[in-house]
């Protein structure tokens, strides 16, 4: 990660200012000068995809607020009001509640991807957890943010939510009560849940800020696992990355606003259009889908705290994959067996979402208790075990042999592609 | 070793491994899984066309005029719609009656204001500012007078009521663009009124619906043919009433539904032109990488 170029200033005013406070280098070497490698794919790409997300929800959030009035007798009707009557509140509206979703869309996509190229193992696990603590931090966020528009699934949403602390031991009726301001889901819960659903964007905006940080002290993974060992296996991040990662973000806006003004209803639940009423439970009650694999976990287990335990677990057993991979191959492209026990571990994901859409009955739970054990034993014992039975392929010797075949990387011409950085 | 592996990894295990992997989890999942059609024990409604459906989707005036006739002629007898103003009958991307038509709608009923100097409250016609008036002063009086039923506010209906697509029409859906769920529902809902099956008897005061989930609906037939007179020579059937005034309570529910799909399309043009662009740029810019 040695070797790029430093901003040297010409201009005596940035001089005198760069002299005080190193700004604008810090963004050069940050966004400029940074060497990627060469072989990134568009599954790359997802890392500036979530960060324009980020901001996406922040700012149409910011808007919606001036707006939004946080009172179990109003919330209902002002967000009605921001869809009828505040110019352009429908698309802002919309913007916020379909990113959302699209933000999940692209984490999933994001962990997946590190998951796959083993982009958790040393030198990045510290940068693996702390984007496990934006996911955690974003979880919350969208469950709080949900529940603000005060329709029937946002109440009956947070009801069960809330109420699955109440499955600890001792504490847990206390934490319920705390959590509620009260003794149910009132305006209270409300309130702060509002204030929370502000704050917490704010703080992952802080966690991004060290995830790219420590993303930036390792260097980015790559498909072939293997790290740069030559400029040759880099390009700048101007204009290479820059330019590609640009093309992945208005594709995936494309995508966005296929769901925003076509769809844009198609993501979130009819019930949630009829106010909240606490005297009438919905048929089924669901939360949204970037939750459903957790909560058929929750459901497949038969005893609440088992439930509530199993769940957690799910998203803490991430935090230690680093450690449960025992591989010395980073990068899933050279290990056969892995890389079917990923798909497989994705289909599992994918029908643990399906079954959370389901009710909680006859084989639905049998298959979630199955899908369950299969999403932990992945973890626990499938990614140790292999590490040590699997035989890997060769790992190439260089990105730019992964790239070129032998001849490229012969070292003759080793230095002959230098970055064309003009920042 | 190596080709050991490589031939461990030959397409045709893998796919036998993942395949298998796949069929078992769509086994758990479906095969063991109870028939779920039946869960909500309402039919499919049909899916209907509509002219709001689809990206270039639009509303149509005389449909949402007549629509808006049905409602005021019967529905808003139970049913409120508190979010909708009479402003909103002459904006653009609804039924777009004049501002003097729809000011003579809103004086048509007697609005409660006030208090007034004298600390009294008093009735006024209704102006274009003012919400649609509610037929009950409270839930209770609603109730008291509907057999112990709610009769459901209009103003985000059409949105609020679903069916169940299933796997794979779910997916589909996404593509086709049917967002309709609410309306096709209303239509069936309102068509739906027929004798129950042999062997079915409907609780005191609760009629047989085919799509009402559970199929005991309190609200019975509520219109029959010729109970509203159209002026435009539209025929006056019940189905016709029905898909007028579901049109309109998607425009109740929608308002800016024109607007949206009429942005949707511009935004689109730009982003696909723009990313057109950015390819043919990036690959000039790595055009230099590649080869080296």
């Amino acid at each position: 990660m040695s070797g790029h170029a430093t901003f040297e200033p010409k201009n005596p005013a940035l001089k005198w200012f760069e002299s005080r406070l190193p700004l604008v280098g810090l963004i050069h070497s940050s966004f400029v000068a940074y060497p990627t490698p060469r072989n990134l794919n568009y599954w790359w790409t997802f890392g500036g995809i979530l960060s324009l997300m980020l901001a996406c929800q922040i700012v149409s959030g910011v808007v919606l607020v001036m707006h939004y009035t946080p009172h179990v007798t109003l919330a209902f009707d002002s967000v009605e009001h921001i869809m009828r009557d505040v110019s352009y509140g429908w698309l802002i509206r919309y913007i916020h509640s379909n990113g959302a979703s699209m933000f999940f869309i692209a984490v999933y996509i994001h962990m997946f991807r590190g998951l796959y190229y083993g982009s958790y193992k040393a030198p990045r696990e510290v940068l693996w957890i702390l984007g496990c603590i934006i996911y955690l931090l974003m979880m919350a966020t969208a469950f709080m943010g949900y529940v603000l528009p005060w329709g029937q699934m946002s109440f009956w949403g947070a009801t069960v939510i809330t109420n699955l602390f109440s499955a600890f031991p001792v504490v847990g009726p206390t934490i319920v009560e705390w959590l509620w301001g009260g003794f149910a889901v009132d305006n209270p819960t409300l309130n702060r849940f509002f204030s929370l659903h502000y704050l917490l964007p704010f703080m992952i905006a802080g966690v991004v800020v060290l995830h790219i940080w420590a993303l930036h002290v390792v260097g980015q993974n790559n498909p072939t696992g293997v790290d740069p060992k030559t400029p040759k296996d880099t390009v700048a991040f101007t204009p290479y990355a820059t330019i590609k990662d640009s093309l992945g973000m208005v594709v995936f806006l494309i995508f966005f606003a296929w769901f925003l003004f076509y769809i844009p209803n198609y993501l979130g639940h009819a019930d949630n259009y009829i106010p909240a009423n606490p005297l009438v439970t919905p048929a089924h009650i669901v939360p949204e889908w970037y939750y459903l694999p957790f909560y058929a976990m929750l459901r497949a287990i038969p005893s609440k705290l088992g439930g509530v335990l199993t769940m957690f677990s799910a998203i803490i057993v991430l935090f230690f994959v680093p450690w449960l991979d025992t591989s010395k191959v980073r990068s899933g492209v050279y290990r056969p067996l892995f890389k079917q026990f990923f798909w497989i571990w994705v289909a599992v994901c994918i029908g643990l979402g399906w079954l959370g859409s389901k009710p909680a009955e006859g084989g639905y739970i049998v298959a979630g208790r199955i899908l369950t054990f299969w999403y932990f034993a992945h973890f626990l014992i499938i990614l140790p075990l292999l590490g040590l039975f699997e035989k890997p392929k060769a790992v190439p010797a260089s990105i730019t042999e992964a790239v070129l075949g032998k001849k490229g990387s012969a070292p003759a011409s080793v230095g002959a592609q230098a970055p064309q950085t003009k920042g | 070793m190596n080709k050991l592996m490589s031939s461990l990894s030959s397409l045709p295990l893998r796919r036998g491994l993942i395949g298998a992997a796949l069929a078992g989890v769509l086994v758990l999942a479906g095969g063991l899984a109870p028939a779920s059609a039946q869960e909500h024990g309402g039919t499919k409604p049909h899916r209907e066309s509509w002219s709001f459906a689809g990206p270039f989707g639009k509303y149509d005036r005389a449909q949402l005029q007549r629509g808006f006739q049905v409602f005021k002629e019967v529905c808003s007898s139970c049913h409120s719609a508190h979010l909708l103003a009479f402003r909103n009958l002459a904006q653009p991307g609804g039924p777009q009656f004049s501002e003097e038509q729809a000011k003579v709608v809103a004086e048509g009923y007697q609005i409660q204001d006030g208090p007034n100097d004298a600390g009294d409250m008093f009735d006024r016609p209704g102006r274009l500012s003012d919400h649609w008036p509610s037929p009950f002063p409270n839930e209770q009086a609603a109730r008291a007078s509907n057999g112990g039923a709610y009769p459901p506010d209009f103003s985000t209906l059409a949105k609020a009521r679903t069916y169940e697509v299933g796997f794979p029409g779910f997916l589909i859906d996404i593509f086709t663009q049917y967002q309709e769920q609410g309306p096709d529902y209303i239509h069936a809902l309102l068509n739906g009124y027929v004798d129950p099956p042999e062997g079915v008897t409907v609780p005191e005061g609760a009629h047989y619906n085919a799509y009402f989930p559970g199929h005991a609906i309190k609200m019975p037939q509520p219109i029959s043919a010729d109970q509203v007179t159209y002026t435009d020579g539209t025929p006056q059937t019940v189905d016709q009433y029905s898909r007028d005034v579901t049109a309109f309570m998607m425009w109740v529910a929608e308002p800016h539904l024109e607007a949206r799909k009429r942005i949707g399309f511009q935004v689109m043009i730009f982003l696909i032109i723009f990313a057109g662009l950015l390819y043919f740029t990036k690959k000039k810019v790595w055009k230099a990488v590649h080869d080296h």
